[in-house]
């Protein structure tokens, strides 16, 4: 059964084949089959290669394909690796994209290129499996641009309107400067170490490179680099908000379940590497904590019931860098699977109120609609609170994880964990500010709006309410991939330190029911204030790094496109083609169509040459 | 017998073509143009006739057989080329037919 386990990403490619071979000829029916069900043959197999391997005890298991090219040296194969790390995001993948697969085939029901929608659902699948099954980084790198590029396809998947296409290039754009710069850390490590296979390359890392060393410095910042791009982290974290202009399945499963945490299992992955470089490993907590902090007060400023989930999957993800940072690789994958489970939740409830609303994405425009649409209400309820980590939901296990590991980090320890702990209460005001103003108080419009929910879009948001609840007892298999990692040991804390970890996320719920609900505090009257109003503003936008971006990089890169229209390399390839061209000219009039002037030339031609001859 | 000289013939030849040359050149009609070529023709038939009288070589009379069979083939083309020609303009003024300039 292991041996099978090359099975995976095919069914999703050969869904992908199917339906893009017959150009959207397909029913409807048959496309749902399809797309959905490749996923969940995919899963099917997962879980069943994951039982046997579980009862096999190995550490891990190789299975070799092909070699995928051979120049020299540099042979890398097309092989699977699984090992515990690779098993959890393969389960996740298959498991949470299945459901989203079934909820999708009743959310696009009504979209006229569904069979499309499909085959771009599956080809990311195939592509994301190859990048956690990879063996080696090439295939990895392969993974990694093929869900960019679905990344950017299903962004831009309405590419009627064009707010929607200049998403979908931004996000391509931004991510890309991060994958040069991963590209760069493959051509150093491969010229330093000899090798791309993931296990030999840490392997020769750790015996050939010293604690500390520039190469080892060099190659983890450069891996970073792809790291924060795909994970939408500062300082590229703005691809992710813009990214909502797809539709809303695409947001669950790229932008909050898989994708965006590549970069968490990236890091994981080569943790080897991060080690050896402690300054850039404290640099990846930092990064973790700036990112989770800044999006935690964006989130709280939004309107757009997408955005407000989009950088709250910003802020969750910089918890797992956080993690990353202070070593507790383990924690930090264990976040990212609970993560997947409430964050796809809620972006698929989000998708039943904003299907069920007519596409309305003001959150002030809803208004007390728990009555109308009770299941996307629930599973509000239960996703906020496992988002909020309240205690006994998934979220509150490998928060707690997090935040305790980050407590554990020698020297910054104690800031990383208060800027931790302040972040949990940020996530309280944010998630409940969502659920307070959507589901209760005054219906602010779209009164007789009815939840559409097909059994196909209930089942999987009921799953996932039963996931993102009880998540958190799952035993990831992870000892045995990070049996280097540090953080471990049981850190004995006081009861005061736990006691403020579960009182955050409540205080936070606290202020959110005062401004929300209760309207103690009129939120009118603070918008008043000059100051709050600034800060309002500042937050909302995102800290300002859009606009900082655009003046920073796209006017100058705009201004020398225009200065350079017409340019001394162009004014060249111009010379020829006039020159040419008069030549032509000049050609053309001796062609008169007089059949004398004809005969004369030849006459002449002849004498010319024959002269030519004698003289010569 | 007194033979002609060679050089005589030659220029004859020489003499012969030029005429047919010009006359291809600045005729209009056709039917002249055409008449100008055959001057030409045996114009070269004459060199190689003279030519092979000096040396007493029989190739250069075979050479001008076949001048003179491809000279009937080519009249016979030409002719009917001209029959077409004045069929569908009406002239056998070569220099109406100048559409195809550049």
């Amino acid at each position: 059964m292991q041996d099978l386990i090359w099975l995976l990403p095919t069914f999703p490619m050969l869904g992908f084949l199917s339906l893009v071979l017959t150009g959207g000829s397909l029913p409807r029916k048959i496309v749902a089959v399809i797309g959905a069900g490749s996923v969940g043959l995919s899963f099917l197999s997962a879980v069943l290669i994951s039982a046997q391997f579980l009862a096999s005890g190995e550490d891990y298991f190789v299975k070799e394909l092909w070699v995928w090219m051979a120049i020299g040296e540099f042979t890398p194969g097309f092989n699977f690796y699984l090992d515990g790390l690779s098993l959890v995001m393969m389960l996740i993948i298959t498991g949470v994209g299945f459901l989203i697969h079934l909820y999708s085939t009743g959310f696009m029901v009504d979209d006229p290129a569904y069979s499309r929608f499909f085959a771009y659902m599956n080809l990311f699948v195939a592509a994301m499996l190859m990048l956690v099954l990879g063996d080696n980084l090439v295939l990895l790198y392969l993974g990694w641009e093929g869900v960019g590029l679905c990344s950017y396809l299903l962004i831009g998947f309405w590419y009627e309107n064009p707010d929607n296409g200049y998403a979908a290039r931004k996000a391509f754009v931004v991510t890309r400067v991060g994958d040069t710069a991963m590209a760069i850390g493959l051509f150093l490590l491969f010229t330093q170490l000899g090798t791309l296979n993931i296990q030999d390359m840490l392997q020769a890392a750790q015996q050939q490179w010293a604690m500390g060393s520039p190469l080892a410095i060099a190659a983890a910042l450069l891996l970073l680099g792809g790291a924060v791009g795909k994970s939408a982290q500062l300082p590229l974290q703005t691809w992710l908000p813009d990214a909502m202009a797809g539709p809303t399945p695409i947001s669950a499963l790229i932008h909050a379940a898989t994708m965006v945490t590549a970069g968490v299992y990236l890091v994981a992955r080569t943790h080897v590497l991060f080690e050896l470089a402690p300054r850039v490993q404290m640099l990846v907590a930092f990064v973790g904590l700036a990112t989770l902090l800044m999006a935690g007060f964006t989130a709280m400023t939004q309107r757009d019931i997408k955005r407000i989930l989009a950088y709250s999957t910003i802020s969750q993800i910089g918890y797992m860098f956080l993690a990353l940072g202070a070593g507790a690789w383990s924690a930090a994958v264990f976040h990212l699977m609970t993560h997947a489970f409430f964050k796809a939740l809620l972006f698929l409830a989000a998708g039943t109120v904003i299907l069920s609303l007519h596409h309305e994405h003001d959150i002030f425009k809803m208004g007390g609609k728990r009555k109308q649409l009770p299941i996307a209400f629930w599973s509000f309820i239960i996703g906020s609170a496992a988002l909020a980590a309240l205690p006994f939901t998934s979220g509150f296990y490998s928060k707690d994880e997090i935040l305790l590991a980050a407590l554990a980090v020698e020297g910054p320890g104690m800031l990383l964990w208060i800027g931790g702990v302040i972040g949990a209460f940020f996530t309280g005001i944010y998630s409940f500010r969502l659920v307070f103003v959507v589901f209760f108080g005054d219906s602010q419009g779209h009164h007789e709006a009815k939840e559409e929910a097909h059994w196909s879009m209930a089942a999987p948001l009921m799953l996932l309410m039963v996931l993102a609840l009880l998540g958190g007892w799952i035993q990831v298999p992870l000892d045995a991939v990070f049996s280097s990692g540090a953080g471990h040991e049981e850190a004995h804390v006081s009861l005061l330190v736990h006691a403020v970890m579960i009182a955050a996320p409540f205080l936070g719920i606290g202020v959110s029911y005062l401004f929300f609900m209760s309207k103690v505090f009129d939120l009118d009257k603070l918008m008043a204030n000059p100051l709050a109003n600034s800060l309002h503003r500042f937050w909302f936008s995102g800290w300002g790094m859009d606009a900082l971006y655009q003046r920073i990089f796209v006017n100058p890169f705009l201004y020398l496109a225009r200065i350079n229209r017409s340019d001394l390399i162009d004014s060249f390839y111009a010379l020829l083609v006039s020159i040419t061209r008069s030549a032509h000219l000049m050609l053309a009039r001796t062609q008169t169509g007089y059949l004398g002037w004809y005969a004369l030339s030849m006459a002449a031609g002849l004498v010319l040459i024959i002269s030519l001859g004698v003289m010569l | 017998m007194q033979s002609i000289p060679i050089e005589h013939g030659l220029i004859l030849a020489g003499i012969l073509f030029a005429l047919g040359l010009v006359g291809v050149l600045t005729r209009r009609n056709i039917v002249f143009v055409l008449m100008s070529l055959e001057v030409m023709l045996n114009a070269s038939g004459l060199a190689f006739v003279v030519a092979s009288a000096r040396w007493g070589h029989a190739d250069g009379q075979v050479m001008f057989l076949m001048i003179l069979t491809l000279a009937a083939a080519e009249v016979a083309v030409g002719l009917g080329l001209i029959i077409q020609m004045y069929r569908k303009f009406k002239t056998v003024d070569i220099d109406v037919l100048s559409e195809m300039k550049g």
